[in-house]
């Protein structure tokens, strides 16, 4: 297999997700939908109750939907992230994953090929955002359009290769609901996303340094700072060495003589 | 170190990798998942352009042993080789000269007939426009050149079948495996399979690894393995296996096979 092999691969691969996620419109729609509700209809009505005062990368008061847009950006990442690993389940479930896999390129490549092509479509839906954001009343500096493309990236791929770690432990797609309460709720809610970490601190202790460990707060911390064209080295240093976790244990578990794949068989 | 000696010593001894090397010889294969015994010491080889049936009951360990023939998880003891090179060790040469139709139905839905072969081109390395040349060839043989831009969600049952055994040539294998391919088709869809399937043998010298429970797809122009609770029972051409098992049809000495075995 020649690097010119691995490249047709990785081209097929994102050129199926794409075309999968263009002809599932109501896909499209729902994963837009979800976060401009929270921009929409949660931000203005919390607007009045929390007051977010002056901390960077902000240089002045800003208003409440200016605050979270970057967590709603971690969120639409998130939920990718994990569509894309439901789409595993899915995938195993109906037998497409075993024709990915019986592919003569190397497994770590196929499943590195398949966190790409998920990180890109989520990429995409995070500009259409930024994008309806703009009407109202997101504006970061034009610049921070491009810087934070990185950061989207960098924490899309991270969030991705939890979802993938997590597909290739799920047994069955039944178990992803329980993803959905144990994994994204707690991971949203314990983060920067909706109220500065300070805010935390003051109600309660404990759960401030449960916020701090959650690597989810470092992506929006890490979205937030590109988002204003300013490098966040802490976070990045973490949503980094959260991915390289993340995708050494999902390779692990679809490695065909460790993973659990081995130790339970297929469907006999 | 021990592995690579070990591995060029098996390749010595059935050839060079290509060559002159069988398509598949399996040795020794043995499985157990935790205490159960999936495979007990399996042994048996695939020649050029002959059709190898797996026959066994629903249990017996075909989907096990097709789950180590294309590398969805790793064998423990023994060995399986295509075309000399060992799966373990060298999964990418064997994976790329094995084409698969999976028992459970592996066409994605949501896309058209060309987008599913093209998708498994790329997987493969191939460049698009060599594709496209392979798979018109391949899906004009099954007869579904019509259908080529149509969602794979319109086809019946026996027609995605068809697009899966054209998806399974396009990176021209030498090997096929196809597990259980006819559960769920209707008669003519069937007859279709095991026509084109034997076409296939006979005429472009395809080694073919055909697994089934189905007794009626077992001809007498074909090889025939009884697989019984992971040991193989008989190996050989279907009249030979007949005769020794004192019979005189496959189902008379299928019985008589696993009822010995019972006894």
């Amino acid at each position: 297999m020649k690097p010119v092999h691995y490249y047709r691969c990785l081209r097929g691969i994102v050129w199926r997700e794409a075309l999968r996620f263009i002809n599932q419109r109501g896909r499209f729609l729902a994963a837009l939908v979800r976060p401009l509700v929270w921009l929409l209809i949660f931000a203005t009505g919390f607007r009045f109750v929390l007051g977010v005062s002056i901390i960077p990368p902000y240089q002045t008061y800003i208003p409440y939907q200016v605050y979270i847009a970057p967590g709603l950006l971690g969120m639409i990442l998130m939920f990718q992230g994990m569509q894309s690993s439901l789409s595993m389940v899915w995938d195993r479930e109906t037998g497409s994953m075993r024709t990915l896999l019986v592919s003569p390129l190397p497994r770590w490549y196929l499943l590195t090929s398949k966190l790409i092509a998920a990180v890109i479509v989520s990429v995409l839906q995070a500009y259409v955002f930024l994008a309806i954001g703009y009407f109202w009343g997101i504006h970061p500096p034009h610049r921070g359009y491009f810087t934070v493309l990185p950061a989207l990236i960098l924490s899309g791929m991270m969030l991705s290769s939890l979802g993938l770690f997590l597909s290739s432990v799920i047994r069955q797609l039944e178990n992803f609901a329980g993803v959905m309460n144990f994994v994204i709720f707690p991971m949203f809610f314990a983060s920067s996303a909706l109220y500065p970490l300070w805010t935390v601190r003051q109600a309660n202790e404990r759960l401030y340094y449960v916020c701090k460990a959650n690597p989810f707060t470092d992506a929006v911390e890490l979205i937030r700072f590109a988002l204003y064209g300013k490098f966040n080295l802490e976070a990045f240093a973490v949503v980094g060495g959260a991915l390289l976790i993340f995708m050494t244990l999902a390779i692990l578990g679809y490695d065909p003589g460790r993973g659990l794949i081995a130790r339970r068989g297929g469907n006999e | 170190m021990l592995d690579v000696k070990a591995d060029a010593a098996s390749r010595q001894a059935v050839g060079s990798p290509d060559g002159e090397a069988q398509p598949l010889v399996v040795e020794g294969l043995s499985h157990t998942f935790g205490e159960r015994h999936a495979l007990r010491n399996v042994s048996f080889q695939v020649n050029r352009g002959e059709r190898t049936m797996l026959l066994g009951l629903n249990g017996a360990g075909k989907t096990t042993l097709f789950s180590l023939i294309t590398r969805l998880y790793n064998h423990r003891s023994g060995s399986i080789r295509i075309f000399g090179w060992e799966i373990k060790h060298k999964p990418s040469e064997a994976l790329a000269r094995l084409g698969v139709v999976f028992q459970l139905p592996t066409l994605d839905l949501e896309l058209s007939v060309a987008q599913n072969l093209y998708y498994h081109a790329a997987l493969h390395g191939l460049p698009r426009s060599e594709a496209g040349a392979r798979l018109r060839r391949e899906i004009e043989r099954v007869g579904l050149t019509d259908r080529l831009r149509e969602h794979a969600r319109t086809l019946s049952g026996g027609q995605r079948r068809r697009v899966e055994i054209a998806r399974a040539l396009i990176h021209r294998p030498k090997l096929l495996l196809l597990d259980e391919p006819t559960v769920g088709l209707d008669v003519a869809s069937r007859q279709f399979l095991l026509d084109h399937v034997r076409m296939l043998a006979r005429e472009e010298g395809l080694a073919v690894l055909w697994a089934t429970h189905l007794i009626d797809e077992v001809d007498a122009d074909a090889r025939v393995i009884v697989l019984h609770q992971g040991r193989i029972l008989a190996e050989g051409p279907v009249p030979e296996v007949i005769r020794r098992a004192n019979a005189t049809s496959m189902r008379e000495a299928f019985d008589n096979l696993i009822g010995e075995r019972s006894e």
